[in-house]
């Protein structure tokens, strides 16, 4: 049986090994060389004037006055937009669960947004609906007596988290809505026949069923939210000050707009750690469960 | 009991008006954008704002004529295309070997897989960019096909193994007996009983590619800018013509809209790793 089995697990070796070794590369290769660029003193704007400066970059990096501010930013935009994503999309998919006419037209419109470009809705909730003199949210203020909000004047963390919340959304409904028919409708048959209310069976037959994939919707989104870049840089910028930097994004304005690639690479190492913690707390949580499936 | 009947179809309506309102409220942004498109820049600034207008095609045909729209089009088609493409090459075998030759490793290696994904790019933004200016290739369209390949590769070869793994391995045993080398074990028997899920894949990988902003911001300037960093350049002050954005954006929009509503179902089995059926 040895034998027999040599063979095949050769041909396994080899048709993996493309993917492995490109991933490999993809990885090692640019963190080897942020690894070297974070102990140099390396200013594009200087090039020739290299040199080996210790941990000097990191000190830097860790004493930015916007360093903490960035990580602050980036966690309470990722716990904020996972709390609002999940409790709504729990919500919501409970509610299109049930038949009713039109479900698969409903279902349709409310996971669209998850479909649209990040610079296209970042830029259609800036000076469509949020500009604050003829954005139509400015409007619908007016309307009801009240003074419109100049949202990423006055708001801009809350600004960037709602259209990071609204393009995510879609992507936990969807998830949910799925999970929600496989639910077994004679035991919640059963527990109706038994008199149990509406509420009670959200709390002891769907949410159980749904913690599966909630976790997986967390760990998804939060490899995608801990990278929010595009929606920052088409609507504020970063600021007003540093109001709406997160970490990718002050990295973003070390790099390419200050050419400061030792201080940059400094700060990318600590996005790697960071990410790496939360990758895995994640893996821990639900890693099992997703080979084991 | 008639009377617990009506208070049930009351619930049940109730139920519906909810969820439509609700539908219509997130879906609002998208309808917007769609009708600002058809309106005149200054239809679009008017407060208040106009329901009810003639409706023009001016927009459109400004961005085909001056704004180049055909060529950044263009750019995003074979990038999000041959990344897609170049992800299913490399994910296929690599998904085959997991599925059906799996050693001690596997587990490790596909879960290591899947934690680059979580390497944030800026970690490693600087030392593409050297790279690439370096080799010559930055804003090129062959830069952005491989980082892209590259960024969506883990997902792709787990999306893959999730379908191959369904599927009995008594099929490949038996072509293998009848003395199949392993090309002809994935061309002859694992595609054409796996199609679908192949096509889901790279439909999958296809949106995350044309929607991609970070790396396409990052690596290209205006030769091998794609659509995405298009409508980015709206940001700027002297790009404020609302219009004429809405009516970039529907058009970059639209046709990725219609594939994901299209393959729905498969896209939660795919983003999910099957692990929500």
């Amino acid at each position: 049986m040895r034998e027999a089995a040599e063979p095949s697990s050769r041909a396994g070796r080899l048709t993996a090994a493309p993917a492995i070794l490109m991933l490999f590369a993809w990885m090692i290769v640019p963190l080897v060389m942020t690894l070297y660029f974070s102990t140099q003193y390396y200013n594009l704007l200087y090039p020739g004037r290299t040199k080996f400066v210790g941990l000097e970059n990191f000190t830097y990096f860790f004493t930015y006055p916007s360093f903490l501010t960035s990580i602050v930013n980036t966690l309470l935009l990722v716990g904020s937009v996972l709390v609002i994503t999940v409790v709504f999309g729990v919500l919501i998919s409970v509610l299109v669960d049930a038949k009713f006419p039109g479900q698969g037209i409903v279902r349709m419109l409310l996971i669209s947004p998850f479909f649209i470009m990040p610079t296209v809705s970042a830029l259609v909730w800036k000076n469509l609906l949020m500009n604050p003199v003829s954005g139509l949210f400015a409007w619908v203020f007016q309307l009801v007596g009240l003074t419109p909000i100049n949202w990423f004047s006055d708001w801009p963390l809350l600004s960037i988290i709602l259209i990071v919340a609204w393009e995510w959304l879609p992507f936990a409904i969807l998830i949910f809505v799925t999970s929600l028919q496989s639910m077994d409708q004679e035991q919640k048959e059963a527990a109706q026949m038994d008199g149990a209310t509406p509420v009670a069976i959200f709390r002891h037959l769907t949410l159980p069923h749904l913690a599966r994939p909630i976790a997986v919707v967390v760990m998804v989104e939060s490899i995608f939210l801990l990278n929010v870049f595009a929606e920052i840089f088409t609507t504020t910028g970063g600021g007003p000050g540093d109001a709406t930097t997160n970490l990718p994004f002050l990295i973003f304005t070390q790099a390419l707009l200050e050419f400061d690639v030792g201080a940059a690479s400094a700060g990318g190492l600590v996005a790697v750690v960071l990410a790496n913690l939360v990758a895995v707390f994640l893996l821990r949580l639900i890693g099992k469960s997703l080979t084991h499936a | 009991m008639p009377d617990l009947n009506k208070r049930r179809q009351l619930t049940e309506t109730v139920r519906a008006i909810c969820a439509w309102l609700v539908a219509l409220l997130l879906f609002f942004p998208i309808f917007w954008m769609v009708l600002t498109s058809f309106k005149t820049e200054l239809g679009a600034f008017s407060m208040p704002p106009s329901f009810l207008f003639t409706p023009t095609l001016e927009n459109y045909r400004e961005i085909l004529e001056r704004n180049n729209y055909l060529h950044f089009a263009l750019n995003s088609l074979l990038t999000s295309g041959g990344a897609t493409l170049l992800g299913m090459l490399v994910s296929v075998p690599a998904a085959y070997a997991f599925a059906f030759h799996p050693g001690e490793r596997t587990q490790g290696t596909l879960m290591w897989m899947l934690s680059t994904k979580m390497l944030p790019g800026v970690g490693v933004l600087v030392p593409i960019y050297l790279l690439a200016r370096f080799t010559g290739l930055l804003d090129t369209r062959f830069l952005l096909i491989i980082v892209f390949a590259l960024v969506n590769l883990p997902i792709m070869v787990w999306m893959i193994y999730t379908y191959f793994r369904d599927i009995p391995r008594d099929i490949l045993e038996a072509a293998r007996m009848d003395g199949a080398t392993t090309a002809q074990e994935i061309y002859r028997v694992l595609l054409p009983v796996s199609r679908g899920g192949l096509a889901s894949t790279a439909l999958l990988a296809l949106i995350l590619n044309w929607n991609e902003a970070f790396w396409s911001l990052n690596l290209t300037t205006t030769q091998a800018a794609p659509l995405s960093a298009l409508v980015a350049s709206f940001s700027s002050p002297e790009g404020l013509f609302w219009a004429r954005l809405s009516a970039i954006s529907t058009l970059a929009c639209a046709p990725i809209l219609v594939l994901g509503w299209g393959s729905q179902k498969q896209l939660v089995r795919g983003l999910t790793f099957g692990a929500v059926k």
